[in-house]
């Protein structure tokens, strides 16, 4: 009847019950979570420390899959030429990949989404200076910004996740605000400025929460695209520190062995990194498609 | 008893509300257009008193929500003034003195699905005018106040545990009335409160709303372009025609005997049993555009007894009608 009653019920059990209808979505779920929980045990499954060099022999290096290495254990994956064990430093790369992915989007998305909600409310010159700083940004490709930003701090975790935060805070801004534009003009606003509430108060308890539908299904996205810029920083050199190797650094690095039929150092990686992007991807797409009462099928 | 007694709760003064409707300033620039305006409520004067229920109807675009947006003083009004208790809803009054008088200014909204915040139990929002005005203290006090208040409109007090979306059109207009009633106000801005409901639903809230009237006193502001509505709900009722109030009439009076000839035609479209047998007028004509309004009587393209001083003459609020033809005794 109304564009209300359409509405997907607001229970979580009931966006499961829904998310569950594509079989493809759950696959990709289960697989997220996997890949999630392999990357936040790391320490605890890992064969191997990777950054422990105590841990490394150099008599292992560049070990095909399926090898015995001098402990007795068999590399899986294969090792390095460190000697490093590959399924290990995979674990540890995927577990700083997903965590500068998280981190820089949990910062973007807060703050994107203070700076479009703000901006849908105050409207006038507030909106006008907000969203035009936000055409700036996306005007930029967000490759030629990371590298620009990177180029000047140098490398480092806290410094990747910067640059993805400045190159991804404007999509949130403006999914928000579009979303916002619309809340705000409903009653339940109106009401809440008849009891003369704080602005804050009201951007902030009642318009913000209402505006994180759409912001959910952006971020999951762009947890995605963060990986991969990432990997691409990385594996132009400008990314993480090779003390803490990435998946794109694990790349990068295997990459100069890849013509000497040395494959699995470069391959393993990209095939975790595909996995992980592929996954958060279609696990995105159905949220959207959940959370969207016109996607409703 | 003195002037207090008589001098009425709410008193609006010449209210004048414009709308920018301008196209961008580059497109003005590059088009040559002047800006455009739209005046959307023009010097509208009424009086309310305590305890009685006035109503607005009109068309759409007639300004009435308008008028009702700037009483509760969500719309800085572009002209006038609105005094409720003798208070100056925009003067110098000290802030401590308007926020007092928010609290017994409330308003129920037209759209029962988009007034509560979906993402609130009911318990909260009901509770929210209480904290926001700091009427009540501890936890308990207010939990009981709420579930007193939703027993009041005939809910439950365990279905603040619920969320609005787990309610009928008709409870959650229950609910907003509640919301309404939390900071203990005495004066309700009710903007066509059933429009979104279904007939049979809607005499329910509206005898909920008569009865709440009784017991509390409250004052109700009521707008609606229901003519029926409003004559089972109002002592008083406002025609409004493109942003001016044509007629000001007690219910009964305006219901027996339509001066102006808008609400003639308003009340001649209304099926009515006591009205058989007469010529029925039907309603002509769409009401016009209010950025460029017709001169003279904003009516006189619909009237049928226009003349030419009513296309040139704009006729004002004498003796509770706006009408030349009616001051000069032709009708």
């Amino acid at each position: 009847m109304s564009a209300a009653a359409a509405l997907p019920s607001p229970t979580p059990a009931g966006w499961l019950r829904r998310y569950a209808r594509r079989p493809g979505a759950v696959i990709a779920l289960v697989v997220l979570v996997m890949l999630v929980a392999a990357a936040g045990l790391a320490p605890w499954i890992a064969p191997q420390n990777p950054y422990d060099l105590a841990a490394l022999d150099i008599m292992d290096n560049m070990l095909a899959p399926g090898q015995e290495l001098g402990t007795g254990r068999i590399a899986w994956l294969g090792t390095d030429d460190q000697g490093r064990d590959m399924l290990s430093a995979i674990l540890y790369g995927l577990r700083i990949s997903l965590g500068v992915a998280i981190a820089s989007v949990a910062a973007a998305s807060a703050i994107g989404a203070t700076l479009g909600v703000v901006a849908a409310y105050a409207g006038g010159f507030v909106e006008a200076l907000i969203m035009r700083v936000v055409d700036l940004q996306l005007s930029f490709p967000a490759i030629l910004v990371a590298l620009v930003l990177l180029a000047v701090f140098g490398r480092g975790i806290d410094k990747v996740v910067i640059a993805l935060v400045v190159v991804q805070w404007a999509y949130y801004a403006r999914t928000v605000r579009g979303s916002a534009l619309v809340e705000s003009r409903r009653e339940y606003i109106q009401a809440a400025r008849c009891l003369a509430l704080p602005r804050g108060r009201i951007v902030f308890r009642h318009l913000l929460p209402n505006c994180l539908g759409p912001l959910i299904v952006v971020a999951t996205v762009q947890i995605a695209h963060a990986i991969a810029l990432e990997a691409t920083l990385s594996f132009l050199g400008v990314g993480v520190p090779v003390t803490e190797p990435s998946l794109g650094l694990l790349i990068a690095h295997g990459y100069n062995y890849l013509l000497s039929g040395k494959y699995w150092i470069s391959v393993f990686p990209g095939v975790a990194l595909v996995i992980a992007i592929v996954a958060i991807n279609l696990a995105g797409d159905r949220l959207r498609e959940v959370l969207n009462p016109r996607g409703a099928r | 008893m003195s002037a207090a007694a008589i001098r009425p709760l709410v008193e609006v003064r010449d209210l004048r509300r414009v709308f920018d409707v301008s196209k961008p300033w580059l497109n003005r620039v590059i088009e040559r257009e002047p800006k455009q305006f739209l005046t959307a409520v023009s010097d509208i004067s009424l009086d309310i008193a305590r305890g009685e229920t006035f109503a607005l109807v009109g068309e759409s675009g007639s300004g009435k929500s308008t008028v009702a947006r700037m009483v509760v003083g969500l719309l800085p009004p572009s002209a006038g003034s609105v005094r409720i208790d003798g208070i100056d809803m925009q003067g110098r009054a000290s802030e401590a003195e308007r926020q007092k008088l928010r609290r017994r200014i409330q308003m129920i909204f037209q759209d029962p699905y988009a007034s509560l915040n979906p993402r609130w139990r009911v318990d909260r929002i009901v509770a929210e005018p209480i904290q926001a005005f700091g009427l009540l203290d501890g936890k308990a006090a207010i939990r009981a106040r709420v579930g007193e208040l939703l027993t009041f409109v005939g809910l439950h007090p365990d279905d603040g545990r619920k969320y609005p979306h787990q309610f009928s059109g008709g409870q959650r207009q229950r609910i907003a009335i509640a919301r309404a009633l939390a900071s203990d106000s005495e004066f309700i801005v009710c903007d066509e409160p059933t429009s979104a409901l279904d007939v049979s639903v809607q005499a329910q809230i509206l005898n909920l709303m008569r009865d709440l009237q009784d017991r509390l006193g409250l004052t109700f502001l009521f707008i609606s372009h229901n003519l029926a509505v409003v004559r089972h709900m109002a002592t008083r009722i406002g025609v409004m025609y493109l942003g001016r109030i044509v007629e000001v009439a007690e219910s009964k009076a305006l219901f027996a005997a339509p001066r102006h000839p808008y609400t003639r035609m308003l009340l001649d479209a209304v099926p009515d049993l006591a009205h058989i047998g007469r010529r029925r007028e039907p309603v002509r004509g769409e009401i016009p555009n209010p950025i460029n309004p017709p001169t003279g009587c904003h009516f006189n393209p619909r009237c049928p007894h226009a003349n030419d001083r009513c296309r040139s003459e704009l006729p004002l609020l004498l003796d509770g009608v706006a009408c030349h033809a009616v001051h000069e005794g032709r009708i």
